[in-house]
């Protein structure tokens, strides 16, 4: 079985968010990049699935500049077969859903595994659209996974509860904890990393539907009112009669 | 045209982020000069679908087919494009639910529309540009998008609307179909599994919040935060590595890898306040710290505070909200 698993760059979760003087752009200096923390669910849930089915490939892909390597051969190292790069600016969630899905459609993948989200930008959107234009179910967001033969029974999550849904190759599914334990690479995977091939293809399709014109960060809090401990009773009279939100 | 608003109701319901969905619609429709039509999905009551025109909606369409209670994907998404085609719709609302983003990607593609989710304000429009103001980086920063073409789907962030209420407005409900058929059901779940919530309060659409952290020692002390939760009204949570040694289930696991919430009240207990946790909460109106450790982070993200042992401060506050009456 062929897996997909897409994988996004993005600022580490410690990262404390600034943005250039004009507000225009996210300001990356000194920010250290990582593989999207639910894209690690994806990818070792996708070679977990490989192993035991005893056969098969998991294949990487990332819309990204060049800047990204690190990250593409950190999945590599984990243990991916082989990884694709589209050599482009990851403008909008659209753009990269058809980077995606043409990438898909040519490679033949059964199973296109991703995050549940991105976190810098947040758009929980990419999987629903790489689904729609390939005309193929998406299950989003997935907690579990299993395999068996060309069926596939997922849990997705839901406000509240969890629906159990059952799907045939070819599919999307967006992943996140408790599917898997995400391995982190060893030493035989750093070295073999090295040599697993990374292919750069030129983006196609149509641009970017939207557009980023200002960021800003959230205001900031007034400083905190303290209450003594001793009359912490007091606390939800302020809540009640100042704060007014019970 | 039109706006069209995607409305999910649950056992006869409206959801509440349904009824900030519907507010955000009208108020948009109203900056276009046009009309808001809301779609329903889910388990609706004609009585409650009329009620949103005390949220600004004029007409309602329903379609009762029984298999549409459940979420579908397929169906869904080929019913909400149904009635966005019929009703002209250039904008469409929907809430940014595990439901709303699903069925919004999908149909951002069938009807080559743009989409922002996670909005959390009104747009900007002159006419020509229209600019929403949508949360990024986790609850970190926000981004203002400006969204190209014909069409336009936004998906809002729950609580960041406040729901209007104008009170004796009724819609006009119509039923509707979209002729669908077993082909569109092919992805119905084979199994719903909902969970038991304390009090019935889901934390994705509560508006008072208590969490615990590692500081509550053990999950044979959640008693503690469950009665204040239950005095409040409140939905609880709590911090990643409390639902990583399964002390609490995942699903209430609030931060940048968790739930993202933003309720009117967040009261944390013995929650240090890693970045990583202050990315899920911290569009909270009101934040409520509790930890024994003056320095702890949480303060700086704080409203209130108390420098104190939760052992013995939280029964001190679940009994003076039962004193509130
Ligand atoms: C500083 C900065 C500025 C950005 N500016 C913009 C902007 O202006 N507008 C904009 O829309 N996006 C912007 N992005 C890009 C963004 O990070 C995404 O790559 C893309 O927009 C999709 O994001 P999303 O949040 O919609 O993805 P989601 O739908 O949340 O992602 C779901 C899953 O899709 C997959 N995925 C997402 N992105 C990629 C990718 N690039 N390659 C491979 N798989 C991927 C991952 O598996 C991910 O878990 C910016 C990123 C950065 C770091
Ligand atoms: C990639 C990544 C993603 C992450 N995502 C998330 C996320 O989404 N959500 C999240 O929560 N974390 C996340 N984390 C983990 C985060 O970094 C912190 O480790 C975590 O939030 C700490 O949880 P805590 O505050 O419960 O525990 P601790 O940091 O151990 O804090 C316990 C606090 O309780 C106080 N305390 C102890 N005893 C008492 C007492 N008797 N009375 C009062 N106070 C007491 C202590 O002073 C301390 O401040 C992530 C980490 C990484 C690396």
């Amino acid at each position: 079985m062929k897996f997909l698993v897409c994988i996004s760059n993005v600022p580490d979760t410690t990262t404390k968010i600034t943005f250039t003087p004009d507000n225009k752009e996210f300001n990356k200096a000194g920010v250290q990049f990582v593989i999207n923390p639910w894209d690690e669910y994806a990818l070792t849930r996708a070679i977990e699935l490989k192993e035991a089915q005893g056969g098969g490939t998991v294949t990487v892909l990332n819309v990204g500049e060049a800047d990204t390597e690190p990250n593409i051969r950190k999945a590599l190292a984990i243990g991916a077969d082989d990884a694709i790069r589209v050599n482009a600016f990851p403008k909008d969630a659209f753009f990269v859903a058809q980077q995606i899905a043409n990438i898909a459609k040519d490679g033949g993948y059964d199973v296109i595994l991703m995050g549940k989200e991105s976190i810098d930008y947040n758009g929980f959107q990419v999987h629903g659209m790489v689904g729609e234009l390939l005309g193929i179910p998406t299950v989003a967001p997935a907690m579990k996974l299993d395999m068996s033969g060309n069926t596939a029974t997922l849990e997705r999550e839901i406000e509240g509860g969890k629906e159990i849904v059952e799907v045939n190759t070819p599919f999307v599914a967006s992943c996140q904890q408790p599917m898997c334990e995400p391995r982190i690479p060893n030493m035989r995977g750093i070295m073999t990393a090295r040599t697993k091939p990374l292919k750069v293809v030129e983006p196609t399709g149509e641009g970017a539907r939207t557009e980023v014109s200002a960021y800003a960060l959230p205001p900031a809090k007034q400083g905190v009112k303290l209450i003594p401990a001793e009359s912490a009773g007091e606390l939800i009279k302020l809540l009640r009669n100042e704060a007014k939100v019970i | 045209m039109s706006v069209l608003v995607v409305v999910e109701c649950d056992g006869g319901e409206v959801k509440k982020s349904s009824l900030e969905v519907a507010s955000y619609g009208s108020q948009v429709a109203q900056l276009l000069g046009t009309s808001a039509t809301a779609v329903a999905v889910g388990e609706a009551t004609e009585a409650n679908l009329a009620k949103l025109g005390e949220q600004g909606i004029t007409k309602v369409l329903y379609d009762a087919e029984p298999r549409l209670k459940d979420f579908v994907n397929g169906a869904y998404t080929k019913l909400i494009a149904a009635a966005a085609q019929q009703e002209d719709a250039k904008v469409i609302v929907l809430a940014n639910s595990n439901i709303g983003a699903a069925v919004g990607s999908r149909l951002s593609v069938r009807l080559q529309a743009s989409l922002a989710t996670n909005v959390v304000e009104l747009p900007k429009t002159d006419g020509s540009s229209f600019t929403v103001k949508r949360g990024a980086f986790s609850g970190k920063a926000f981004a203002d998008v400006t969204l190209a073409g014909e069409r336009k789907i936004i998906a809002v962030k729950k609580n960041s609307i406040e729901a209007l209420h104008e009170a004796g407005k009724t819609a006009e409900v119509v039923s509707f179909s979209a002729q669908l058929s077993d082909a569109d059901f092919a992805d119905a779940p084979k199994q719903v599994v909902m969970q038991d919530q304390a009090g019935g309060i889901l934390l994705p659409e509560a508006d008072k919040v208590v969490s615990g952290g590692r500081g509550m020692k053990g999950p044979e002390n959640w008693k503690l935060i469950e009665d204040l939760a239950q005095a409040l009204g409140a939905a609880t949570a709590c911090s990643k590595p409390v639902s990583d040694v399964d002390w609490r289930p995942h699903h209430e696991h609030v931060g940048q890898t968790g739930i993202t919430v933003s309720p009117n009240l967040y009261i944390a207990c013995g929650i240090s306040g890693a970045i990583q946790h202050l990315a899920g909460v911290n569009s909270s109106k009101v934040i409520v710290v509790i930890n024994k450790d003056p320095e702890a982070p949480f303060f700086k993200a704080a409203d209130y505070g108390i420098v104190g042992d939760v052992f013995d401060v939280l029964p001190k506050l679940t009994q003076a909200v039962k004193e509130l009456g």
